[in-house]
């Protein structure tokens, strides 16, 4: 079918209206993000009365919001920003590494417990995790696994369900004959899966990554409720603490401390995008 | 997005060349997932079971007390105001967070220029957590509201839009995406019939896309679901629960107070005299979201039946 040459025009404009009708849109999308930053410049009593208007010069406190966010509620935000930062490396590192092994293992040997850990993987998913808390929190109390370094051990406990059935799937799709080729030139177990397996599943460990990383950073009630407290908070910590329980809120400071928390996470987003939206797709099965 | 389809072919699990030296590594490639799976999540899980049944305090000293905890559970207003609450909360979300991300997506793969760039804006809330979330909504909500004199915390009716609005800024992107990859995944062939057979667009949407995105919009559906009902970052920084109703001779009710964070204040709040009540709601919470997940299990595998 051959469009005339009107018709043709109007579908041009039509996209041509679309486009803005969608810039327009994308533009207040980010508008909280912007008010973010905008009221972090802004004296506490202006950012509930002043909301959208730009920083006056009454209202501007320049930096000062960042400089107080720094100490704000007698817990250093760098500390807490650092232990998130421990916390999710090496928490998704040790996940990584051990549930693809576990992963192979199970795919390969294919024994009545392997299918046994299996479904109880899948059956993990579902189970959400107020649930467990209580005698989770009590457990890792217990066994010394509420510090920033072996929390890492809870991680890859609880959330080993999601990635156990994700590398499960993959490994399943790699033929057998390259790992039996391996083995014939002399590789041990070991050996196979460093230099054969895991390269081939390079593209499961990115969206698994992916996964576990946004999903540590932004986690509140795990760590809140394993960590001691008294010595280490992460980020959603701090920030749920100062604004639920710290009395009298300076808004301005807070501001500057969700903005100092969502900066890093948007500019990383920026230069990988694409890994990370194709990483979070492939993980909408797990429901 | 490429939902994953596993090959079963038995053939290739049963190489016994790997299988055998494998076996004697199983300490290596096993045991640490394992055994962190024990700690992480079979013990705590079952313990948790049993606990439902007693009066505890503390996990170590308990006292079997049989159902009793699930009588109170399921007498408990704040529970079962909780449930109706979250289901509402729900429904209404999901309706909106699917309609949009649908409407999205659908204009998104209609070839305009910028397409990319628009995707990358609406999915990016996705990546804020919930705490940061609901501080962030409860600033522009209470900055909207401070004009009629009125704050986000004072209605119901105000905790409940301003939830319904910051979980569609957080999730319909993600929807959108998966939309976006289902949409994609139609033949042109199909679209190209519908045209020539003289379908117009709401005939070809209606007749051919959405009958061939079914599997996209049973996915979103049950993820928008499963989602609102395990909320709970976003409820507790957003309202925590406000405004408290003290009906006549009950106990505070919290009007915007979901499943999850009910259960949590059940564990942490009144002493710690609850928690055997608080670990009964858990279990039957528990068994709801697992219910909604199994639905969704048998609905995705009819679907790939008929297909």
């Amino acid at each position: 079918m051959i469009a005339s040459h009107g018709t043709r025009l109007r579908e041009k404009h039509k996209k041509m209206a679309m486009t803005l009708a969608f810039a327009v849109i994308c533009l207040i999308y980010i508008m909280p993000v912007a008010l973010v930053l905008l009221n972090s410049f802004k004296a506490n009593a202006y950012v509930n009365t002043e909301t959208f208007k730009l920083p006056t010069s009454e209202s501007f406190v320049g930096f000062r919001n960042y400089i107080k966010g720094m100490t704000f509620g007698n817990y250093p935000f760098l500390k807490a920003a650092f232990y998130s930062f421990v916390i999710t490396v090496a928490s998704s590192a040790l996940v990584l590494l051990c549930t693809s092994m576990a992963a192979w293992y199970i795919s390969r040997v294919g024994s009545a417990f392997c299918k046994m850990v299996y479904y109880l993987c899948v059956f993990s998913m579902v189970v959400p995790f107020q649930m467990v808390m209580f005698t989770l929190a009590k457990t890792a109390d217990t066994l010394n696994l509420n510090t920033p370094w072996t929390i890492p051990v809870i991680y890859l406990g609880f959330g080993a369900g999601l990635s156990v059935f994700m590398f499960c799937g993959f490994v399943k799709s790699i033929p057998v004959e390259i790992e039996e080729a391996a083995m014939i030139d002399g590789c041990n177990p070991l050996q196979t899966f460093f230099k054969v397996v895991l390269p081939i599943m390079k593209p499961t460990y990115i969206s698994v990554g992916i996964l576990e990383v946004m999903w540590i950073w932004n986690d509140y009630l795990l760590p809140y409720l394993v960590l001691d407290r008294t010595k280490y908070m992460t980020i959603p910590i701090l920030i749920q603490y100062l604004k639920g329980s710290y009395g009298t809120v300076d808004l301005g400071a807070t501001m500057a401390l969700i903005l100092l928390t969502i900066l890093p996470v948007i500019i990383v987003y920026i230069f990988c995008q694409k890994y990370i939206i194709k990483g979070v797709a492939a993980g909408a099965v797990k429901g | 997005m490429k939902i994953f389809r596993p090959r079963h072919d038995p053939a290739s699990l049963n190489s016994k060349l790997i299988r055998r030296p494998l076996r004697r590594m199983a300490w290596i490639f096993l045991l640490p997932t394992f055994a962190a799976f024990c700690v992480g999540f079979l013990y705590p899980f079952f313990k948790g079971m049993f606990l439902s049944f007693c009066k505890f305090k503390v996990t170590s000293i308990w006292t079997w007390v049989g159902f009793t905890n699930y009588v109170k559970a399921f007498g408990d207003a704040s529970f079962s105001h909780a449930f109706w609450y979250t289901a509402m909360f729900a429904l209404v979300s999901l309706l909106f967070i699917n309609v949009l991300a649908f409407s999205v997506a659908y204009a998104l793969t209609r070839g305009i220029k910028g397409s990319n760039l628009f995707r990358t804006v609406f999915f990016m809330p996705n990546l804020i957590g919930g705490i940061v979330l609901g501080y962030i909504w409860s600033m522009i909500l209470d900055g909207i509201l401070i004009r009629y004199g009125t704050s986000l915390v004072l209605e119901t009716k105000y905790g409940f839009w301003g939830l319904i609005i910051l979980m569609c800024w957080q999730q319909v992107g993600y929807m959108m995406i998966i939309y976006i990859a289902g949409l994609q995944a139609i033949p042109n062939d199909y679209l190209e019939a519908a045209r020539i057979d003289g379908a117009g667009s709401w005939k070809t949407l209606w007749h051919m896309i959405i009958p061939n995105m079914m599997p996209s919009i049973t996915i979103c559906t049950f993820l928008t679901l499963t989602n609102s009902f395990k909320l709970f970052d976003q409820n507790l920084a957003l309202t925590d629960g406000r405004p408290f109703l003290q009906p006549a001779g009950g106990s505070v009710i919290k009007t915007t107070e979901m499943l999850a964070l009910n259960i949590y204040n059940a564990f942490y709040s009144g002493g710690g005299n609850n928690r055997g009540v608080g670990q009964a709601k858990a279990v039957v919470f528990f068994i709801l979201v697992a219910a909604i997940g199994l639905i969704q299990l048998k609905s995705t595998r009819k679907k790939e039946v008929q297909q």
